[in-house]
């Protein structure tokens, strides 16, 4: 019996081939019907990925036209995009896939999520057999594992969540936060929403449009405010959003100063959204005003993203301690079953030496 | 025997600096309990030399630099554990560490252990002057310590630059409101001891009251400025730290010139 990974992935296959084999309902049953004695199948946007145990081998090809969702009548090979690992490899790599370290935004924990998903789904099915469950249950510990001793998770990578990141490091709790979004883009429409979810209740749209601004302000459950007031919100909100089509920079050292005067001790937090600017650079430098450009919060996002780049190390180590205390695991069962022939059950389910 | 807890403590609270400098390298910052159990740990040992001392002078051990510089980190140990979980502040202990082993670090190797050559009787009233001033220095220790936290985070986040201590700091917000809250509690307790001081018996030497009522002026405005809302969080931030430092030349000017040792 041996174990194996058969998948391809956003590192070998561009987007169309990848929906190619996304697989579909009846790819568990397929597998099976061709020799895998347990079969996973995990699909998400980035990747389509069947994990499998099977007394003998199954070659790619007819794994692939199990998940191709359309089969030519042309003779074809299925195999060409997929990459295939066996035992130790297989193990390792979805140690690798479930801690994030193969996914395209590294130590993102969505994965996880999605494959736990597909191990229930399959365990629901009957297709998971002694082997898998011990393998995806492992998997999951080791997930686990890595996001607690390492900072693979740390930090936010996209534009919203680096806002509220930044807000919470300003503010802490958000539902006391007073929020103006200005402009009625999309970008700022789901950075207000993920602020929104974050706790803000105090949320006020200005649009030059007022149609615009109080249709936004009934998506996000805020209110519209007068685009003639929005600077004088300045004096009471927390937050400003800025993402207006204004050719010249709305904010200015100048005219934002009056509404600082009386709020010293109270910082205000600019995420200026909008090519070309609306506020001006210099802003950044007044007293207790934390100015974030599209350009700074990519920035952010970068950071954060080499911060998770730098801790790969670290979670490479504690997945190949799992590995190899994984396959030590397995041949210490076998060893013990080989002793009590009553035991076949758990000799049945263990995974030989020489075959991992 | 007493220096050795000393030393002990010492290594407590080094671990935590070590331990805090090796992660912040790895990148793999997380304030855990080890800090706060190595602090723990450094403080029951300082708990125990200030015990031992006080019974062998059978009074408050405030005789000397030495025992004043003891007493000041024991105060900064204590506050930090009083203050620190209270505020979610976990990571203060990896900035209170490095102040508490430079001060016993400092105490443990200059030659500042003299011995009174003679047995000064005990004065209830000096004694609690001498420790409610140096629990206030605590405070103000402390105070320091978030300013420094406030002034690294707000730097970070004013340049863009985010390094894997900012995800562990506080929030801007949170901070100033511990700092406030330190200043105050430094204050009262500095407070109480300038007017117990009075009530000593002892006649007042001039300098060490003007000193004292400087060190005490400075953090009254600070704190009117902060109610008035005249200062910036990041100035009162700045401020703690100057007057942390004013109140620790202070301090060591009232225990190095006074004719009596043990008046701080």
């Amino acid at each position: 019996m041996n174990l194996f990974c058969v998948g391809l992935s956003h590192h070998t296959a561009n987007v169309e081939t990848r929906e190619g084999f996304a697989g579909h309902a009846e790819s568990d049953c397929l597998l099976r019907g061709i020799g895998c004695a347990e079969a996973l199948v995990l699909t998400t946007c980035n990747r389509v990925e069947v994990y499998g145990a099977s007394e003998k081998r199954v070659s790619t090809d007819e794994i692939a036209r199990c998940l191709a969702r359309k089969i030519d009548k042309e003779p074809h090979d299925y195999a060409v995009p997929f990459y295939r690992y066996e035992d130790t490899r297989c193990v390792q790599h979805l140690f690798r896939v479930a801690s994030g370290l193969d996914s395209m935004v590294v130590g993102e924990t969505e994965i996880l999520g999605q494959a736990k998903k597909a191990y229930e789904s399959a365990r629901a099915s009957g297709a998971v057999g002694p082997r898998l469950h011990r393998l995806f249950q492992r998997a999951f510990r080791v997930a686990k594992q890595v996001r607690t001793h390492t900072e693979i998770t740390r930090g936010s990578v996209s534009v919203g969540s680096v806002a509220v990141d930044l807000a919470q490091k300003i503010f802490g709790q958000l539902n006391k936060c007073k929020v103006l979004v200005l402009g009625a883009g999309e970008t700022s429409e789901r950075t207000a929403r993920a602020l929104v979810s974050h706790g803000v209740t105090d949320l006020r749209v200005s649009n030059r449009s007022a149609h615009r601004a109080q249709e936004l302000a009934r998506l996000v459950g805020g209110q519209a405010v007068s685009f003639d007031d929005w600077l004088e919100q300045c004096r009471e909100i927390d937050i400003l959003i800025t993402s207006t089509s204004s050719e010249a920079p709305l904010l200015t050292p100048a005219n934002l100063a009056p509404m600082l005067r009386n709020r010293i001790d109270r910082p205000l937090f600019i995420i200026d959204i909008a090519v070309p600017r609306d506020v001006d650079p210099r802003v950044n430098e007044m007293e207790g005003v934390y100015l974030y450009d599209i350009d700074s919060l990519q920035s952010v996002a970068a950071q954060s993203l080499a911060l998770r780049r730098q801790q790969t190390a670290a979670a490479e180590a504690i997945i190949a301690e799992h590995v190899a205390d994984f396959v030590d695991s397995i041949s210490r069962g076998l060893k013990r079953a080989s002793r009590t022939p009553e035991h076949t059950s758990v000799a049945d389910s263990s995974l030989r030496t020489s075959e991992l | 025997m007493d220096r050795q807890l000393l030393i002990v403590s010492t290594l407590c609270f080094l671990a935590a600096v070590v331990r805090t400098i090796v992660a912040l390298r790895a990148g793999i910052f997380r304030p855990g309990r080890f800090n706060f159990l190595a602090i723990a740990l450094g403080f029951i040992f300082q708990t125990a030399f200030l015990s031992i001392r006080g019974h062998s002078l059978g009074r408050c051990p405030l005789t000397n630099l030495f025992e004043v510089f003891i007493f000041l980190a024991w105060s900064v140990a204590l506050i930090y554990m009083l203050v620190g979980p209270a505020y979610r502040l976990s990571l203060m202990g990896a900035f209170t560490a490095p102040l508490v082993v430079l001060i016993q670090g400092f105490a443990l190797i200059a030659p500042i252990d003299v011995r009174h050559p003679v047995k000064v009787s005990a004065n209830p009233w000096l004694e609690f002057h001498a420790s409610i001033s140096i629990v206030a220095y605590g405070a103000f220790a402390l105070a320091c310590i978030a300013g420094v936290m406030y002034l690294v985070q707000e730097r970070q986040l004013k340049t863009h630059q985010l390094h894997s201590i900012f995800y562990h700091l506080p929030p801007l917000t949170d901070l100033f409101a511990a700092i406030t809250r330190l200043l105050w509690l430094g204050f009262a307790l500095y407070t109480l001891g300038i007017v117990s001081g009075f009530f000593t018996g002892r006649p007042l030497p001039h300098l060490q009251v003007v000193a004292a009522i400087a060190v005490w002026v400075l953090y009254a405005a600070i704190l009117q400025g902060r109610h008035l809302r005249r200062l910036a969080p990041k100035r009162v931030a700045a401020l703690c730290i100057i007057g942390f430092s004013a109140a620790l030349t202070l301090l060591w000017g009232i225990t190095f010139t006074a004719q009596m040792p043990s008046v701080p």
